[in-house]
C-alpha cells in the first residue's frame, strides 16, 4: 500500500470563493523522491498542508501509513510520521540554541533524554550542522537555518519530509546546500521527499514530477516525460531548466538530441 | 551591531556557582533575600556582604560587572537616603539650617535602608550574572510545576519566554531593517521633541507588528506540524538534576539565614 494517499480531495478556504484544490488523487509510494511545481495559486501549500493534518479535505480522505486525517487521535502519529519543513527559516525555529531547537520535536513525542540526545546527534550530522550545535539560531545564514529545520524533523524519525518552497528565501549556496541535504536524505536514508517548488532547476532530480494548475493536477510523470512537453509548462507561467530548453530549440533546428535534463548531459550529446 | 546583542546580563562561565542547578540557586536567592530583611544591623549586613564576597570569588564574575548593575538603582538610593536623612527624627540633633535638620537617627536610618537595598540588587544580579535565560526559564516552570495542579500554565509560560528569547534578536534585525526602508522613503526619527518622535515612531512600528503577527502565524503551524501539543507529556533534552553540591549550598544558605533571622 502507498505511504500517502489523496482520495479525491476537494478543498477550499472559505465558501465564498473558489476551491483550492479539486478532486486530487495521488498516491506516494515509500521512498519516492516527488517534486510538486505549479505556480501562484496553484494549490501546492495547500497540499502539503493536507498531508500532516495542518489542513482537513473539504471533501474526500487523505490516507498516511494507514491512517485516516480525519480521526484526531492519528493526528500527532501522522505528524511524526511526515514531517514538514516551511519557506521561511526564521519562522520554524523555536528555540534559542540550534541543539534545543532539533530536540523539540522529539521532546514534544515524549522521548526519554538519552534517546533524544542520540537523535539530536545523528540528526544534526545528517545535514553536515553538527559543528554548529551551540550557536543561536540568528547567527546562522538562511541556508543552514533550513538545514536545522531539515534536522529537527529528522530527529522524529519520520517516513515522509515534505518541503514547502524550502529554498525560495535562500541564495544561490544555501539552495544548493538545502537540495544536496535533501537527495542525500532520499538516497542514503530512504526518507520519501516531497518536495515543492517553483524552481523548475530543482525537479531534474526527482523520481517523478506533479505539475499543478488552477487546484488541479495537470501531469504526473517522470523529469523526462514532463519535459517533454515544453509548450504546455510554458503556457502555465513555469520555466523549464535552461538546458532543456536548448535542447528543444536545437531539436527545432532539426539537430538531433536525445532525451536530456542536466547542462553536462547536454554538452556529453553535444560533443 | 544588532547581531551581537546579549540578552539580559548573564555572563558564560563554568565556575561551581554556575554549574549549580537553577532550581536550586533560585530557591537560594529567594531564601537569602528574605533573610536579608530580618538583619537588624551593620554587624549582619557585614557578615551577609562576606557571603557575598564569597560567592563573586567562587563565581570569577569581574567585580566590576556588579557594580555596573547597580547604575540603575543608583536613582533609589539617593532618593532613599535622602528622604531618610531629612525627614526621619529622633536621637541627636547633627544639623540645622532654618527648619531643615539632620538628626542621627535619620542618618542610621538612611543608610542602613541603602545597604539593604545594595545589597538586594547584588545578590539578585548575581542570579541573572550566573544562570542564562534558558536555564532560569526552565527553573521557572519546575518550580511552578506544582502549581500546574491549580491551573497555572507553568510550561506554556516557559515555552512563551523561550520563544520570545529566540525572536528577540530576529525582530531587532527586522526593526533595523525597516527603519532603513523607512528613512530611504524620508521618514524622521531623529529629530523633534518628544512627542513628535514617538509619532515618527508608528510607520516602524505598523509594519514591525504586522510582521510580527505573520511571523507567529507561521511559527504556530511549524509547531504544530512538529508535535507540539501544549506541556503534557513532554520530555526534555537536559533533564535537571540535583546533585551533592547543590545541597551543599542549599544547606550553607539554609545555616546563614537562620543566623540572620534569629540574630
Amino acid at each position: 500500500m502507498a505511504l500517502i494517499e489523496l482520495r479525491g480531495v476537494d478543498f477550499s478556504y472559505n465558501e465564498m470563493e473558489a476551491p483550492a484544490l479539486k478532486n486530487i488523487n495521488l498516491s506516494i509510494e515509500a521512498g519516492e523522491f516527488v517534486s510538486i511545481i505549479g505556480g501562484n495559486g496553484s494549490g501546492k501549500s495547500t497540499l502539503a498542508k493536507l498531508l500532516n493534518v495542518l489542513l482537513l479535505p473539504s471533501a474526500g480522505e487523505v490516507i498516511v501509513g494507514g491512517m485516516n486525517t480525519f480521526a484526531e487521535e492519528n493526528w500527532l502519529k501522522i505528524r511524526q510520521k511526515v514531517g514538514m519543513v516551511f519557506q521561511n527559516p526564521d519562522n520554524q525555529l523555536v528555540a534559542t540554541r540550534v541543539e534545543d531547537d532539533v530536540a523539540f520535536g522529539p521532546e514534544n513525542l515524549g522521548i526519554p533524554s538519552p534517546e533524544i540526545r542520540k537523535r539530536v546527534d545523528q540528526a544534526l550530522e545528517a545535514v553536515g550542522m553538527d559543528r554548529f550545535k551551540d550557536y543561536p539560531p540568528h547567527n546562522l545564514s538562511g541556508g543552514q537555518k533550513q538545514r536545522v529545520a531539515i534536522a529537527g524533523i529528522i530527529a522524529m524519525e519520520p517516513e515522509c519530509i515534505v518541503l514547502d518552497e524550502p529554498t525560495a528565501m535562500l541564495d544561490p549556496q544555501g539552495r544548493r546546500e538545502v537540495m544536496d541535504t535533501i537527495h542525500y536524505l532520499n538516497k542514503e536514508k530512504g526518507i520519501t521527499i516531497i518536495h515543492i517548488t517553483h524552481f523548475m532547476e530543482e525537479t531534474v532530480g526527482a523520481d517523478r514530477i506533479v505539475v499543478m494548475s488552477q487546484g488541479s493536477i495537470d501531469k504526473i510523470g517522470s523529469p523526462l516525460e514532463i519535459f517533454r512537453e515544453i509548450d504546455d509548462l510554458k503556457k502555465l507561467g513555469l520555466d523549464v531548466p535552461l538546458a532543456v530548453e536548448m535542447a528543444h530549440e536545437l531539436r527545432k533546428k532539426g539537430i538531433k538530441i536525445p532525451d536530456i535534463l542536466s547542462i553536462n548531459e547536454l554538452v556529453d550529446s553535444l560533443c | 551591531m544588532l547581531r551581537n546583542i546579549t540578552i539580559g546580563q548573564y555572563l558564560a562561565g563554568n565556575s561551581v556557582i554556575h554549574n549549580l542547578d537553577p532550581r536550586m540557586k533560585i530557591i537560594i536567592t529567594i531564601m537569602m533575600i528574605t533573610a536579608l530583611f530580618f538583619i537588624d544591623s551593620f554587624l549582619g549586613y557585614a557578615l551577609f556582604f562576606l557571603a557575598v564576597i564569597i560567592i563573586v570569588y567562587l563565581s570569577r564574575i569581574p567585580p566590576i560587572r556588579i557594580l555596573r548593575g547597580l547604575k540603575p538603582v543608583l536613582f533609589l538610593v539617593m532618593l532613599t537616603l535622602i528622604l531618610h536623612v531629612f525627614f526621619t527624627k529622633g536621637g541627636d540633633l547633627i544639623w540645622r539650617w532654618g527648619f531643615i535638620s539632620i538628626e542621627s537617627e535619620g542618618l542610621y536610618t538612611g543608610f542602613f535602608m541603602v545597604t539593604r537595598i545594595l545589597l538586594l540588587v547584588v545578590f539578585t544580579s548575581l542570579l541573572t550574572l550566573t544562570t542564562s535565560p534558558l536555564e532560569l526559564t526552565d527553573g521557572i516552570e519546575y518550580l511552578l510545576g506544582p502549581l500546574k495542579r491549580i491551573g497555572v500554565p507553568a510550561s506554556e509560560l516557559a515555552m512563551m519566554m523561550t520563544i520570545a528569547l529566540r525572536f528577540i534578536p530576529t525582530l531587532l534585525e527586522e526593526a533595523d531593517k525597516i527603519m532603513k526602508a523607512q528613512m530611504a522613503r524620508g521618514a524622521d526619527f531623529e529629530s523633534g521633541n518628544i512627542v513628535k518622535r514617538a509619532r515618527n515612531l508608528i510607520p516602524l512600528l505598523v509594519p514591525l507588528f504586522i510582521s510580527a503577527f505573520r511571523r507567529a502565524d507561521d511559527l504556530a503551524l511549524a509547531m504544530e506540524s512538529r508535535c507540539y501539543h501544549g506541556g503534557e507529556g513532554r520530555t526534555r533534552l537536559y533533564e535537571l538534576k540535583i546533585g551533592i553540591r547543590d545541597f551543599i549550598a542549599l544547606g550553607l544558605s539554609i545555616i546563614l539565614s537562620l543566623i540572620f533571622i534569629i540574630f
